[in-house]
């Protein structure tokens, strides 16, 4: 099988295997086909939706998994469906509003009429017209249904799997994921707060490098590190999943105060202040220290906390050298007005203009552009070692070099 | 006492100019003291979600976005081409205010690529006079092209 699959691709990774990276992952149209069948229409979990994006019966909401449109969907019992956006029929792509509510979606090709499951409820003239035409005696709806993903919710979140083999999503997140996860999603309902997109002109694995990459977040965010958001001087902690699939960055605030360390990094600006100091105004509302703990979870999502700024990063792909960047930006239904307007100040780090994520959309535009015309070279991952262990600091690029390693065992090259 | 409409239009001008020319730092001082300046998207705002792409509720936080613009933040060098029109003078509201609203199409011109649409949408203004000089209390730019084109930097 692994074999196969590597002739099919014409492809072998670097012999220092997880500590490189082999430049054709980002642009060869072949890995990213495969990576659509073997990761996003795999035995994963893809993020999809808040519960709270679709409150009531009948609310629906679009989105995609890997480049495959879905709708995720309430019905009338609460229960939540998500199914391909492809008609059963001639496969059109039936549902074009990007959220809504309905009592049933209809394909307007030929209106073929599905209820909020997924079932084939209406086939206009299946019995013919005047006894001519119509589809066959034997033609049975229910054999005729939209596909139907698998669906887990978890404290307010939803997530979709196109493989009824994927594993329990608790079992799925392992132990140690699921307590970060818990962190923020701690069953409170949630608040939505609004939507930001952007399209990153680089391959989607470039997002998970970077937010597994707290290397960078030291050098390259000037805000983050003048205002000790993100330091590396500060308590810190990079973990794994026993699969090395998802992974966590965590960091506590410091001041903004010259030492050893920040004389060291050219982007410390010990002089910058804010004019108006209401932009940030951080206030703790989690236990423990962290402050800052960003988690990635394979294949599509980050989930962000900095300082009270709460968001889904959600990666669509839109094909090797693009993908879409939704964020989902959100609050707890029992935030005080004070805390809503908190959050929504703090946004302004985030999103595609945001005083932080500017740098890191403009950083993976220039790689994809570095990257693409040399096949044959490779990336280095040597910071902190060549291991895919957690470690208690910054200084170390081991989480994406967990997150190859399991990429090249789903992938088989 | 000169044409209202003219009035706005130098004022259009003027904010335009500010953005493409890279005067930066003449941005803020646009708007008055409390000023509000807010960049939403147009699927936020139809569906009265209050999250912002950039929220700037002062003019001090108008002048710290610049400062983030040209000290901390990295991005490839761009220009940026402000067209404004369809301009709309609204009644004048309580307190001397004036709502005006116009149509924006921002082109965005990388080095090494052709001239894209950036981004285009409608602003929704309140225009104040104040020390004799007409300024935004308040400009929301509600933009259409919901999916950016990676980043944000400049003020539309
Ligand atoms: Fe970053």
């Amino acid at each position: 099988m692994t074999a196969a699959i590597s002739n099919r691709l014409d492809r072998s990774w670097p012999e220092q295997g997880h500590a490189r990276v082999p430049y054709w992952v980002y642009t060869d149209p072949e890995v990213y086909r495969l990576e659509q069948e073997r990761i996003f229409a795999g035995p994963s979990w893809s993020f999809v939706a808040l519960a709270c994006e679709i409150p009531n019966p009948g609310d629906f909401k679009r989105t995609d998994i890997g480049d495959r449109p879905v709708v995720v969907v309430r019905d009338d019992t609460g229960a939540i469906t998500v199914v391909a956006n492809r008609c059963a029929h001639r496969g059109v792509q039936f549902c074009q509003k990007d959220h809504g509510n309905t009592r049933e979606f209809m394909c307007p090709y030929h209106q073929w009429t599905y209820d909020l499951r997924g079932n084939l409820i209406g086939v206009p003239f299946r019995r013919g017209v005047n006894k001519q035409g119509g589809m066959p005696e034997d033609f049975d709806p229910a054999s005729h249904a939209l596909q139907r993903l698998q669906v887990a919710e978890r404290h307010g979140a939803i997530f979709a799997s196109f493989d009824p083999a994927a594993p329990p999503f608790e079992q799925y997140l392992g132990a140690s994921m699921l307590g970060y996860y818990d962190r923020v999603f701690d069953g409170r309902e949630l608040r939505l707060l609004g939507y930001s997109r952007q399209r990153i002109p680089g391959n989607w694995k470039l997002m998970f490098e970077n937010i597994k990459d707290p290397y960078h977040a030291s050098l390259l965010h000037v805000f983050l590190v003048t205002f000790g958001l993100f330091r590396a001087d500060q308590p810190s902690e990079v973990r794994m999943d026993e699969t090395g699939r998802h992974s966590v960055l965590v960091s506590s605030r410091g001041e903004q105060k010259l030492n050893e360390t920040t004389g060291a990094m050219k982007s410390f600006r010990q002089d910058f202040k804010l004019s108006d100091p209401r932009l940030l105004n951080p206030v703790k509302e989690f236990a423990g220290d962290a402050t800052v703990v960003m988690q990635t979870l394979w294949p599509n999502l980050i989930i962000q906390q900095q300082s009270n700024t709460l968001a889904m990063r959600q990666m669509v792909t839109r094909g090797p050298a693009a993908f879409d960047l939704n964020w989902t930006f959100f609050g707890y239904a029992d935030d005080s007005a004070e805390m809503t307007e908190r959050r929504l100040r703090q946004a302004n780090l985030m999103g595609p203009a945001g005083l932080v994520s500017i740098d890191d959309g403009e950083i993976m535009e220039f790689s994809q552009a570095g990257v693409t015309p040399y096949d044959d070279e490779s990336g280095l991952l040597e910071m902190g070692g060549r291991d895919t262990e957690g470690v208690p600091h910054m200084v170390t690029e081991a989480a994406i070099r967990a997150f190859y390693k399991h990429y090249r065992l789903v992938m088989g090259i | 006492m000169p044409d209202i409409r003219s009035e706005i239009d130098a004022l259009f001008v003027d904010y335009c100019a500010a953005i493409d020319d890279m005067e930066l730092e003449r941005w803020p001082e646009l708007f008055c003291e409390d000023g509000l300046y807010k960049i939403i998207s147009r699927e936020n705002f139809d569906r009265g979600l209050p999250l912002a792409t950039m929220l700037c509720e002062s003019r001090r936080m108008m002048a710290d976005r610049v400062v983030t613009m040209r000290q901390t933040q990295l991005y490839a060098p761009r220009h940026l081409r402000h067209i404004v029109g369809n301009i709309r003078v609204g009644d004048h509201g309580g307190g001397g205010e004036i709502a005006v609203r116009s149509n924006f199409l921002v082109l965005q011109t990388l080095l090494d690529r052709p001239t894209e649409i950036f981004s285009t949408g409608r602003y929704l203004d309140k225009l104040v006079r104040q020390d004799g000089r007409l300024m935004f209390s308040e400009r929301i730019c509600v933009f259409d092209t919901v999916i950016i084109p990676n980043s944000l930097i400049f003020p539309l």
